[in-house]
């Protein structure tokens, strides 16, 4: 009996040790999958960064597309851009032209007469920096992530290169960087804002169509452009959490 | 594809598109990644055919089916480490995995077919005859042997036994190992909501049977070039099963496909209009000529009318032959619509960028036609090293 007893206990030790560890095993499986997206916006008064464009007011000289060029070396050849100017014409037939020479660059040339313009305006992209992103929710290795501030970047040192996350971009804001292989896009950027300085794009607007702070303060210029605008996101069917806010776009812009 | 500058760029484009979408993100190495990988799914389902649904005219293919699936199978992720910007970390995938990614899981998917489905299932197979041989051979050869048996000398009908009971068991679970693993390539595509042309929940189902479709037809290809070198007769049973099964498979997987195209059509969203005119113009030719002309409804017609009516014996194996061809030209293009189809079209839905193959001289192309080449050279020295027609008989 005792013999038998002793051997008992030696199997239930496996049994309950085997029990535990696939259990761990399976709660470290399952963990991960509790959440979709990549991050949570927090709650209270950290800083949770947004844009605003105000369209009445971008002129399209693009120097936004320049300062970020520069700020950032983006290739300038061949063509990659972290942001740039669309030119929409709607023709009074109700055709839709839209253009974007250089990102907007190199000037915009008017190809329809004046006389069948129904009407043209300019509409400034960059990355949406979305809560709810689908770039970094598909990169395999984690090298693009979210921010606690809601900025969407990615570790340059740790990208593998495989083009998924530009795949995934609805808005066409990622792009692989020829010379470095890897992924390159829009950060706000953060090496600026972790100084306290505007970001480039937003700094040189001589309009003042851009806008950008933090959501949460509702004393700030992005809420109160929000408030005071009924602002729309750009291809709001996909929930993406977009944190590009437009005041009156008109519905041909994707 | 390379531009030199933004202006000849320009000149490929028609309408609007995002300046970051002129050229193709994903080029013709990723249009070989699902084709191998489902080649690999499509021989092992034929494979379990035999062993598990018991149908006993394929026999003379099982084995050189799993050889062929095992052949592509180890280059099947060649072409997506190839592509990659930094293909030195491609092993990040594996060490850090981002659990929401689908791709980063494909990674475990792919070696849990590779190591517990097929190379157990194969060695399973082999082991007894494995051991016979290197007690026959001599010199380094013995030694190879040797080793792939793992230094086990058992040749005891018991032995054989146990090998057929774990080899059948692990088929059983490599049927939806093999449906997970080209279901998942699928579920790469269509999980992508930013792309219209890809994101479609039937995405999985249609490269699962594109998949099958593709590797029966390369399974009955490889069979009859094998007995065209050994100078063998073609067991046209045999072929006549896989033509079959290949006819059977072949309409479903028409049917899924039409049936998203329908469905497409018939919504008609907002993306509609862009890829009506992507389907027409820019993928005409690779769409319904290729893919569904010379893919689909060729086989489709050919492999029915062979139902009904069977001319000689002569005729229909050329007649196999032809159509197995056509068959993975057909998925071949299949999967090029997908990839690169879906990269034609703008974001914007405003327009549409253009992709040209260098035919002579383009690292994609190049690399391409090695991934696609070394399965071939591998499955050669499979076929020397463990040749199927030196098996002793079972049963």
């Amino acid at each position: 009996m005792a013999i038998e007893n002793k051997n008992f206990s030696r199997r239930d030790f496996f049994r309950k040790s085997g029990a535990v560890a696939g259990s761990v095993i399976f709660a470290s499986l399952l963990n991960p999958f509790k959440k979709v997206y990549a991050v949570e916006e927090p709650k209270g008064k950290s800083k949770w960064y947004g844009i605003g464009i105000d369209i009445e007011k971008c002129i399209g000289c693009a120097s936004c597309v320049r300062a970020c060029k520069n700020e950032n070396d983006v290739p300038k050849e061949p063509f990659f851009f972290r942001n740039w100017v669309e030119q929409y014409v709607i023709t009074n037939d109700g055709d839709v032209k839209v253009s974007s020479p250089n990102g907007g660059i190199d000037g915009y040339k008017q190809i329809v007469p004046k006389e069948d313009i129904y009407k043209s305006f300019f509409v400034p992209k960059m990355c949406n920096h979305c809560s709810k992103s689908p770039c970094t929710q598909v990169c395999p290795v984690g090298a693009s992530f979210e921010t606690k501030e809601g900025l969407a970047l990615v570790d340059k040192s740790y990208c593998i290169g495989c083009g998924y996350c530009v795949q995934a971009c609805p808005y066409g804001c990622r792009y692989i960087n020829p010379k470095e292989g890897v992924v390159d896009k829009c950060t706000l950027c953060y090496h600026r804002l972790q100084k306290g300085i505007d970001p480039a794009c937003m700094t040189v607007c001589p309009t003042g169509a851009r806008i950008f702070g933090d959501l949460h303060d509702k004393e700030s210029s992005i809420a109160k452009f929000i408030k005071e605008n009924n602002c729309v996101v750009l291809k709001p069917q996909l929930n993406t959490g977009a944190k590009l806010f437009y005041n009156a776009l008109s519905q041909e812009v994707h | 594809m390379e531009y030199k500058s933004l202006y000849e760029a320009l000149a490929h484009l028609d309408g609007y598109i995002y300046p970051n979408e002129i050229t193709l993100n994903w080029d013709l190495l990723i249009v070989m990644y699902p084709y191998i990988t489902g080649l690999v799914a499509g021989a092992f389902i034929l494979a379990s055919l035999n062993r598990v649904f018991n149908i006993k005219a394929l026999k003379p293919t099982y084995v050189i089916s799993l050889l062929t699936a095992l052949s592509f199978m180890l280059v099947a992720t060649m072409p997506l480490i190839s592509h990659l910007g930094k293909p030195q970390r491609f092993y990040e995938m594996l060490m850090t995995p981002h659990l929401t990614s689908a791709m980063a899981i494909f990674g475990f998917v792919y070696l849990w077919y590779l190591m517990v489905v097929l190379l157990l299932e194969i060695w399973f197979d082999y082991r007894y005859d494995m051991v016979i041989w290197s007690k026959q051979k001599k010199g380094f050869l013995k030694f190879v042997y040797k080793a792939l048996t793992l230094w086990i000398k058992d040749t005891s009908p018991e032995s054989r036994k146990t090998d057929d009971k774990i080899g059948y068991f692990i088929t059983v679970v490599g049927i939806p190992s093999a449906f997970l693993l080209h279901g998942y390539v699928g579920f790469i595509f269509g999980s992508i909501k930013a792309n219209p042309w890809w994101s479609t929940v039937m995405m999985p189902v249609i490269f699962l049977f594109s998949a099958m479709v593709s590797g029966i037809a390369l399974v009955m290809f490889i069979y009859m070039v094998i007995n065209y070198i050994r100078r063998q007769k073609n067991d046209i049973v045999c072929l006549d099963t896989i033509a079959k099964y290949l006819f059977y498979i072949l309409i479903i997987d028409f049917a899924l496909e039409s049936l998203d195209q329908i469905h497409r059509i018939y919504e008609a969203d907002e993306s509609f209009d862009i890829l009506k005119i992507l389907v027409r113009g820019k993928l005409f030719f690779t769409f319904f000529i290729m893919q569904i002309g010379i893919g689909t409804l060729i086989p489709l017609s050919v492999l029915g009318f062979l139902q009904f009516k069977k001319p000689k014996e002569k005729i229909r194996k050329i007649i196999y032959l032809l159509i197995s061809v056509c068959v993975l030209i057909g998925i071949f293009f299949m999967r090029w619509n997908v990839v690169i189809g879906g990269q034609l079209f703008s974001k914007s839905f405003y327009g549409f960028t253009s992709y040209k193959v260098n035919l002579i001289g383009g690292r994609d192309v190049l690399l391409s036609l090695l991934w696609f080449i070394v399965p071939f050279i591998i499955l050669t020295f499979l076929l020397w090293l463990l040749p199927p027609w030196k098996k002793a008989t079972h049963e």
